[in-house]
Formats: C-alpha cells, sequence, structure tokens
C-alpha cells in the first residue's frame, strides 16, 4: 500500500531523512517512534507529499508520490491525515469541516455528506457536538473530529503525525480508543507517536528512527522484547520506566 | 487678532452645497479607489503566498515599486507624465477625453498605491493563518486555490479588519491630495470658501468635523462587522 524506497531528504547541508525504505501493507498497522528530530514527522509528510524527498521515491497505491504524472491533490484525497495540532477549520462548525472535503473534493450531494458525516461523529463519539466550532470543544475532542474529517473521505489509508502529543493526559485514551477501533476495523494505519501502549496493542511492526535513519523495523514482538539495536534499547527504557 | 467670526456662513447658498458637494466627491474618489485597492491587494497578496515562485515575484515587485514611491509623487506622474508616454492619441484620451480625467486618474493612483498596503495586510493575514491549515486543506485533496478560498482567507480576512479598517481611513484621509491636480473634493471646497470669504476658520472647522464624523462612523460599523463574523468559542479582542 505504502512503499518508502531509499528516501533521502535535505533541510541545506542538514539531511533530515538518510536512506529510509520500508512499507506498510494494506490492513496493516505501523508505529513510528524515536527521539525528537528524528524525522518521523518528516517521514510521515512526505508519504502524501506534504514534504518533498530529495532523492529516492515513495509511492502510495501504486503511485509515485513524487512523480511527475501523478495527481497528487487526488492522491492526498485517498489519504486521511491527522496533525498533531488537530488543524481543523476555526470558522466552520464541527459538520462543516467534516463535510468540506466530501463537498468539494469528492463532489458528494450535501445530503450525503451531511449523511456520511452525521455517521463518522457518531463512530468517534461527537453527534452532540457537529454545531459547535472547534474552540468550542476540548483538545481530544477536535481531535476525534479531524479524524473523522479524515475518515470522510474514505481514505485508502490514515496517517497520523503524534496525534496525542498536545493533549491533556485525560483526553489521550478517547482518541487512542478510536484509533484502536480503526485499527481492529483494518485500516492502513501509519502513526507517529510515542503511545507505547498503543504500539503493543494494535501495531503490527515498529519503526524506530533516529537521526533520519530507520534504525529498526521489527514486528511487534521482537522490538518489545528489545532484542534490536541499542539505541532502540535505550529509547524504550527511558520511555517505559514512567 | 481681529476676526469677524461668522458660522452661519456654513449654512448660506451657495458654501453648505459645496461642503455637500465636496464630501460627495471625497466619498465616492475614496470608495472607488478602495473597490480597487482592496480586489488588486488581495490578488497580490495571494500571489505573494502562492506556491508559484513568478507569482511571488510579480507581487513583491509590484509592493516594492508602488509602496516606495511617495503618493503626491505617484498622483502626479499619473496625471502629468503618464499620458505624455502614451502614443499621442491614447495620450490625449487620458488627459481631455476620458470622462472626468483628473477625478479618474485620482481614483487609479490612490487604488494602486493602497492596493500595495492592502496586500500586505492580506499577507500577513494568511501567514498568521499559518502553514498547518494550509497542509490540512491539501492532506484532504483540495487544490490551491480552493484552500485559499475556503480555508486561508475567511480566516485570514477575519484576522486583518482592524487594519484594514485602518487602511480604508487611510485612503479616505489620502484623497484630500487629489485637489493638487484638480479634483475638487472637500478639502479643495474647503479652500474655495475660505478665498470666497475669507472665513477660513469657520471653513476648515467644518472640514475637520465632516472627515472625523465619517470616519467614526467607519470604525463604528466595522467593529459591528467584526463582531458579526467573530467566531464563536474564540476569544474576541475588544
Amino acid at each position: 500500500m505504502i512503499e518508502i524506497n531509499h528516501a533521502s531528504k535535505w533541510y541545506g547541508d542538514f539531511q533530515v531523512l538518510n536512506d529510509c525504505t520500508t512499507r506498510v501493507d494494506k490492513g496493516e498497522v505501523v508505529v513510528i517512534c524515536g527521539p525528537s528530530g528524528s524525522g518521523k514527522s518528516t517521514l510521515i509528510k512526505c508519504v502524501n507529499g506534504l514534504e518533498s524527498i530529495g532523492s529516492g521515491d515513495i509511492s502510495v497505491d501504486g503511485s509515485k508520490v513524487n512523480g511527475r504524472k501523478t495527481n497528487l491533490n487526488q492522491l492526498r484525497s485517498r489519504i486521511g491525515m491527522v496533525f498533531q495540532s488537530f488543524e481543523l477549520f476555526p470558522h466552520m462548525s464541527v459538520l462543516d469541516n467534516v463535510m468540506l472535503g466530501q463537498l468539494k473534493v469528492l463532489k458528494r450531494s450535501t445530503d450525503e455528506a451531511e449523511q456520511r458525516a452525521q455517521a463518522l461523529l457518531l463512530q468517534v463519539g461527537l453527534a452532540d457536538h457537529a454545531y459547535k466550532y472547534p474552540a468550542q470543544l476540548s483538545g481530544g475532542q477536535q481531535q476525534r473530529v479531524a479524524i473523522a474529517r479524515g475518515l470522510a473521505m474514505d481514505p485508502i489509508a490514515m496517517l497520523f503525525d503524534e496525534p496525542t502529543s498536545a493533549l491533556d493526559p485525560e483526553m489521550i485514551n478517547d482518541v487512542l480508543d478510536v484509533m484502536v477501533d480503526l485499527a481492529q476495523d483494518g485500516m492502513t494505519m501509519m502513526v507517529v507517536t510515542h503511545e507505547m501502549g498503543f504500539a503493543q496493542k494494535v501495531a503490527d511492526r515498529i519503526v524506530f528512527m533516529d537521526e533520519g535513519r530507520i534504525v529498526e523495523d521489527s514486528p511487534k514482538d521482537e522490538f518489545f522484547k528489545a532484542q534490536g539495536s541499542e539505541r532502540a534499547k535505550e529509547f524504550l527504557s527511558k520511555i517505559l520506566t514512567h | 487678532m481681529n476676526y469677524n467670526w461668522d458660522w452661519g456662513i456654513l449654512f448660506r447658498e451657495p458654501y453648505f452645497d459645496w461642503l455637500v458637494e465636496g464630501l460627495m466627491w471625497t466619498v465616492s474618489l475614496s470608495l472607488l479607489a478602495w473597490i480597487i485597492a482592496f480586489s488588486l491587494g488581495s490578488i497580490l497578496g495571494i500571489m505573494r503566498t502562492c506556491s508559484s515562485r513568478p507569482l511571488q515575484l510579480i507581487a513583491t515587485a509590484y509592493v516594492e515599486l508602488f509602496r516606495n514611491i511617495p503618493l503626491l509623487v505617484q498622483l502626479f506622474l499619473w496625471y502629468f507624465v503618464f499620458p505624455e508616454l502614451l502614443p499621442d492619441d491614447a495620450g490625449r484620451w487620458v488627459k481631455r477625453e476620458m470622462p472626468m480625467p483628473a477625478l479618474t486618474t485620482a481614483i487609479i493612483a490612490l487604488g494602486l498605491y493602497t492596493a500595495s498596503r492592502v496586500c500586505e495586510q492580506v499577507r500577513s493575514g494568511i501567514a498568521a493563518v499559518g502553514p498547518g491549515q494550509r497542509n490540512a486543506g491539501k492532506a484532504i485533496g483540495m487544490n490551491e486555490w480552493q484552500v485559499y478560498r475556503y480555508i486561508l482567507l475567511p480566516n485570514a480576512f477575519r484576522i486583518i479588519i482592524p487594519p484594514l479598517t485602518s487602511e480604508f481611513l487611510t485612503i479616505f484621509k489620502n484623497s484630500s491630495l487629489a485637489l493638487t491636480i484638480g479634483v475638487v473634493e472637500l478639502t479643495a471646497m474647503t479652500r474655495q470658501i475660505e478665498e470666497y470669504t475669507f472665513q477660513g476658520f469657520e471653513a476648515f472647522t467644518a472640514a475637520t468635523l465632516i472627515y472625523s464624523v465619517v470616519t467614526f462612523t467607519v470604525m463604528l460599523l466595522m467593529r459591528i462587522v467584526e463582531r458579526r463574523v467573530r467566531i464563536p468559542g474564540m476569544i474576541s479582542t475588544n
């Protein structure tokens, strides 16, 4: 579904991604973790072309993200993305946020878009908040709306860029629950997160990054048994002791 | 000081009519110039922030050119120099044959100058909305124009209502410069009253009050607009 082959990226002289190769198969949940500045967010943003890569290539469902012939807008409309800072559209009601892409990109009718939006808001537990504005919701609620907004496009895969990092501890579980449900329903997911509990529960594979490289890419059980690299062990020991 | 105060002069014919007529010219000149400034400025603001490098450069060049030449000089350039650069027929048309040459030139000059300032306001508004919103729009598959139309502009314009209001007040006050190329707007009418009656104090007091009443009204209206378009749940600044 998502294939990343030898992707490298530079900001000036600084190399943010260094020869990254990995893949996410259909229905698979891959968690990407690693210390700050290791290139996790950059990598996931390259998957839907919000960032461009310097060399190598990335393809989603057979289309090259960095290819000249690819209609990037159309490709993006098939990949949902959830951001660390939610990025709901503040001037629109929750319902309109979930309907916008359906109306303007998928050209669905208003009725159809609204039905789909209401159903998704119900799914993420926010049916009662459809007519509120994002600023009237808590962070956790906003992030669940953002997930609904992504799902409204009927995506073939969902990308999550640290979806719980900006949330109060109490809100985190509400968001993770929605994501666990999604994973169990068979959604293809690529998730940048530090939530190792989530990873343990639903991830198929864990990718560990450091200094722009993929240091380890292994099935969940192997990763948590810490049979892999020293760097990953060190990282795990730091985040799991609290 | 030996001065014969006569406030009644302001309400006597034809001076009262002159003031009213002057105000009409000032208001029409400002509104028409604002239409140019606002539309062109918004387009330039979009160009300055869009992904196309050539469009960015064109808009930046425009802003640097128009913002850095004094408005009075621009008025003179458009009125006295520009027609001379045109072929004879076109030059004559611009100078004399087009409807109300002085007023038209003033509207265009003021509009083009203020567009460069509006462009900068729009650009800063779009920057304030932030790259995250742009990415969120792109991520659901919207094209660049849709991202501007449905996400960046509605938020940016809300943010820049206060600076845009002062930009409009500036255009209104700058319109008095049009008297230098012969547009008989409010300030010109006031001077004319002074020349006919020697009641300069009364005439300029009247002009001052009229300018202030208009600017206060605009400010109040914009406050109401700002409140109307306020997004529920957002903290208001006034």
